[in-house]
């Protein structure tokens, strides 16, 4: 697998994200001086000067390991997309815009023009008098200059090209993204795979957590600057809202070490598809009302049910989109 | 995968052949019978429910809603036996909680809410199933089509699943 030097190539880029996965990738702390020995980088615009230009001029599945954080917003990002699926032998979505679009997916409860509408019409900070909106092509005397187009909607990796492995978490847990590099560096297990899981466990935030479960009912939904939740006791049966039931494990509960309700970051469990509906149907079970009075006065108490529950995954849930 | 859509449902160009597709979740212990109880003393009702038989309403978890609409439903409709005739003691009390989420949930969708119907029919109310099958026939007529494919297409999200392998 090595190429001519003996080194692994590496490529790492950033899409419609926050930068926050090419830090985590940092945050494996010394073993990045362990990835350096064994591989080099060929391509990681956060932290080195690479041009796309540098890529095109590799020849085809050149890339050994490919890291591509983010979701795809606009056209620029599906190009590179492709031309990284292209140049590389094994492309990883690399944390939760990638493998389930993540935060910027939000966005997909809105139309294109109402996001264009708020943000170069009627937002309080923007002055806009001749109402301008980026074109993807606009003459000027100097020629025609083109920008990338902006999409209906934000795309997971895998809506615009066949992924190898996804690596979920925001951001992916160092450990994690050690094991997973440690596995796929050392032919563990191949290049190629249909979208794997990896950097994950087959089991929910919960099976990790080491709060006690006491089995008692939700009476009331709090946020979490509201309270100060008790050390030791499960945040959801206090009443904070915490995606533990429906979200996969991997990160061993860290929010939750923190008193911090669990937010989905990891995306869906095994055993389901779409987060959010996974978590309504946990919470089925677990609210204190027998009349359907009081379970309606309960359901009105939690903020906003698509916002909590499919935070990071609305883009890889059924529905995807609003209307 | 096969989209509901794309069996009985009209299309854009030939809007005249639509008829509402409604999918029902029906627990086997009193709606399913009451539904039966409507057509066994001849009550009329529209035949836009496809009814999917489930033993508990407690049963129905929100992801099979989801998919419903995902794959074109235009409607859904879930019914159950009433709060303390649960065959299984609590099933339907999951029932009542889950389904105001997911009301809320279509709600911040853009679903309209006449498209999701939560109710409970015990195994003698023929007569509120075929009066509620009717209604919300009529309402989601009224409506027209929600053809979620489609916008999923039009929004150019969906399509993951259908990319050959290594886009070789």
């Amino acid at each position: 697998m090595p190429s001519a030097n003996g080194k692994l190539k590496v490529g790492m880029y950033w899409a419609a994200s926050c930068g926050g996965c090419d830090i985590s990738l940092l945050e494996i702390g010394p073993r990045l001086l362990e990835l350096l020995q064994i591989a080099e980088v060929v391509f990681w615009p956060c932290a080195a000067d690479f041009k796309y230009a540098n890529v095109v001029g590799y020849p085809d599945a050149f890339i050994d390991l490919c890291f591509f954080n983010g979701g795809v917003r606009n056209s620029e990002q599906e190009e590179v997309a492709r031309l990284l699926r292209k140049k590389s032998k094994s492309l990883i979505a690399y944390g939760a815009c990638a493998s389930g679009g993540g935060i910027p997916a939000l966005a997909n409860l809105k139309s294109r023009d109402a996001i264009f509408d708020a943000a170069y019409h009627h937002n309080p900070s923007t002055q806009n008098p001749e109402g301008t909106e980026p074109q993807p092509l606009v003459e000027t005397p100097l020629g025609e200059l083109e920008i990338p187009e902006f999409y209906p909607a934000v795309l997971r990796l895998r809506d615009v090209v066949p992924v190898d492995y996804e690596l979920p978490g925001c951001p992916p847990q160092a450990d994690r993204v050690w094991e997973a590099v440690q596995a796929v560096a050392g032919g563990a297990v191949p290049l190629r795979n249909a979208g794997l899981k990896v950097g994950c466990t087959d089991k929910t935030v919960c099976d990790e957590c080491s709060r006690e479960k006491k089995q008692a009912k939700i009476a009331r939904f709090k946020r979490h600057h509201q309270v100060r939740p008790e050390p030791g006791w499960c945040l959801l049966e206090q009443g904070l809202l915490c995606m533990g039931p429906a979200t996969r494990g991997g990160c061993g509960a860290l929010c939750l070490k923190a008193d911090m309700p669990c937010e989905g970051c990891y995306g869906p469990p095994p055993s389901a598809e779409d987060q959010a509906t996974s978590m309504m149907g946990a919470l089925g079970a677990l609210l204190d009302a027998t009349t359907e009075e009081r379970a309606r006065e309960l359901v009105a108490e939690i903020p906003d049910p698509v916002g909590g529950f499919a935070r990071f995954s609305l883009a890889s849930g059924y529905l995807k989109v609003a209307k | 995968m096969a989209e509901i859509a794309s069996t009985a449902q009209g299309t854009a160009e030939s809007p005249a052949l639509w008829e509402p597709r409604i999918v029902g979740f029906l627990c086997y212990w009193c709606s399913y019978t009451g539904a039966d109880s409507a057509g066994t003393a001849r009550m009329k009702y529209p035949p836009n429910v496809d009814i999917v038989k489930l033993m508990c309403s407690g049963r129905v978890d929100p992801e099979l809603i989801a998919t419903a609409f995902a794959h074109g439903a235009d409607g859904v409709v879930v019914l159950g036996c009433h709060i303390g005739d649960c065959h299984y003691i609590s099933g339907n009390h999951k029932t009542m909680v889950r389904m105001p989420l997911v009301r809320r949930m279509l709600a911040d969708l853009g679903i309209e809410p006449a498209r999701f119907r939560h109710e409970w029919v015990s195994a003698a109310e023929g007569e509120k199933f075929s009066k509620l099958v009717t209604q919300m026939t009529a309402e989601v007529r009224e409506l027209g089509p929600l053809n979620w494919p489609a916008l999923l297409h039009e929004r150019g999200v969906g399509h993951g699943a259908d990319l050959p392998p290594w886009g070789e």
